[in-house]
């Protein structure tokens, strides 16, 4: 190992200094102002603008359950698609993240409601849309239609996976198949649009949902700034694909702070579980 | 012999010079030819009335049907009036306002596909063209009449799946069906999008490798000819009266298990 090798941090250190260190420095990705990590408190929002920082899928579920039990922690891709480059980068995900894919899905309780959750992580290959990740939320929709529960989804995701090629795309119509069903008994679907949710997961299941909520600043988008730029020489403007361009534009429900995200999903789901019938 | 192997082989990426090529039937043109009157319908009844989509109500052999297409320049529109086949987000509102219409009168929809994708544009953005995609899958799904999905050219990732969840998708001869397209996946996997070839090669998007993967059923042969055209007709005529056979539930039972099977 040279000289120049040993004075980069390593991936693992990094995260070891966000984690253990409490007075680092960082800088808010949307205001651009530098805070203390200490001074974004449990819920990782900027003091200054609110944005909601990044959590893992873990860490979000912590914040929002009182239990949680996760569904099918141990499927994975599995040899179908073999490609090495795509297998190494499944490997390192797994290993960063210490999920088997890019959702985490469970059944977990929030205040005194059970609800199927599923939470999206960025961190895995940005969240992209694979086959079993597509798997993973439909088996959620299924199991939350079997047991009469209302679902939430948090969506974090850089879109359709492209290591998996169409099949990638079927997704976008599988899991809506599984909405459908779950939709037709009545059941309430909350998505959770994060940062940052595009291309074919904002196509599907994120717009998808009964009701849509999302944080500060979130990016939501379907086509990407740099296609769009490239695509069609538009230069688009700062906040074109932020969450309170598209509260204004009328296509989500709420902005929700994060301090207030379990509060806010608890007063929903009590307005839910009951209503009249003439029938 | 180097000419005779290139005549009886076509590469991955031949296809997709071929899916594009400008000699392709128009959406316009096809349409007509399978009709023996149709009717144009425009607007999206709260936005615009986006020239890409063209839809309306066409009689096959006395079967009135609603016939919905992405359409690429015409003698009608230009490259640019249809954004070189890229719908906007009042063009899939167009489509949906069509679908629901043809519930209500009970016509099967027939879609035709040839789009590189959703028009990535700002407006387009600001009106909803992922919202707009994921209302046309979700309830293009559950469509209580046939619905026959046609790739003609190209078919562009979501922006072609909006109008593609039908009972069966049958795709022409030369045409693609991807995720993304082949320059876009050499860009995003290699950053290189030089390796264009190479990336139509591992993206099984010609017509064989997506009946292999069960994406669309059928492979359908190009027609130009008004003899092709009746052939093709007389296909989709026989199709639609077999799934006008199935009951509702059950064309919607196995249409579901279509796609939750990927």
């Amino acid at each position: 190992m040279t000289e120049d090798n040993q004075s980069q941090p390593t991936r693992e250190e990094l995260q070891h200094r966000m984690d253990q260190i409490p007075d680092v420095w960082v800088k808010c990705p949307f205001c651009g102002k530098t805070i203390y990590k200490q001074q974004l408190g449990q819920f990782k929002e900027c003091p200054n603008c609110n944005y909601a920082f990044r959590l893992g899928a873990q860490d979000r579920i912590a914040l929002l359950c009182s239990d949680f039990t996760p569904l099918n922690r141990n499927l994975k891709v599995g040899s179908r698609f073999s490609e090495k480059h795509y297998q190494a980068k499944l490997q390192q995900a797994q290993a960063t993240t210490g999920l088997n894919e890019a959702v985490l899905t469970g059944i977990g309780t929030i205040d005194t409601h059970r609800v199927a959750i599923g939470v999206m992580d960025w961190r895995f290959i940005m969240g992209s849309l694979g086959t079993v990740t597509g798997e993973l939320i439909a088996q959620l929709f299924e199991t939350a239609t079997q047991q009469h529960l209302p679902v939430i989804l948090f969506t974090a995701s850089g879109g359709a996976r492209m290591q998996e090629g169409i099949n990638s795309l079927m997704q976008m119509a599988k899991v809506a198949t599984t909405i459908a069903e779950h939709s037709k008994q009545g059941g309430l679907y909350i998505s959770y649009l994060c940062d940052p949710t595009t291309g074919g997961v904002t196509a599907s299941f994120a717009m998808e949902g009964d009701l849509l909520l999302s944080e500060p600043h979130a990016l939501i988008g379907f086509a990407g700034r740099r296609v769009i730029e490239r695509t069609i020489q538009q230069r688009p403007p700062r906040d074109f694909q932020r969450a309170e361009t598209l509260l204004h534009n009328g296509f989500l429900d709420a902005i929700v702070r994060r301090s207030e995200m379990k509060t806010t999903l608890s007063r929903i789901l009590t307005m839910h579980e009951s209503g009249v019938s003439n029938d | 012999m180097k000419a005779g192997f290139l005549m009886t082989k076509k590469t991955a990426f031949d296809r997709v010079l071929a899916a594009r090529a400008q000699d392709k039937i128009t959406i316009k043109d096809l349409i007509a030819g399978l009709t023996d009157d149709f009717i144009e319908l425009h607007g999206d009844r709260a936005y615009g009335d986006d020239a890409a989509v063209y839809g309306g109500i066409g009689l096959l052999q006395q079967q009135p049907a609603t016939l919905i297409g992405i359409r690429k320049a015409d003698d009608e529109k230009s490259a640019t009036d249809v954004h070189f086949g890229s719908a906007e987000p009042d063009g899939y509102r167009k489509a949906l306002r069509l679908m629901k219409q043809a519930e209500k009168f009970q016509r099967p929809v027939i879609t035709f596909i040839n789009t590189p994708g959703a028009f990535p544009d700002v407006n387009a953005e600001y009106h909803g063209q992922g919202y707009l995609i994921s209302q046309l899958i979700l309830q293009g799904l559950q469509l209580k009449t046939p619905y026959l999905a046609i790739i003609v050219g190209e078919g562009g990732s979501g922006g072609a799946l909006a109008l593609a969840v039908g009972d069966c998708v049958w795709a022409f001869q030369d045409s693609i069906y991807s995720v993304l397209s082949p320059e876009g996946y050499a860009t995003i996997l290699w950053k290189d999008s030089s390796r264009v070839r190479e990336a139509a090669e591992i993206m099984k998007l010609t017509p064989p490798e997506l009946v292999e993967q069960g994406i669309i059923d059928k492979i359908i042969p190009e027609v130009r000819t008004k003899a092709e055209i009746n052939q093709l007709k007389q296909q989709l005529f026989d199709k639609i009266k077999e799934l006008s056979a199935i009951p509702t539930a059950e064309l919607l039972r196995r249409r579901f298990a279509r796609y939750r099977k990927f």
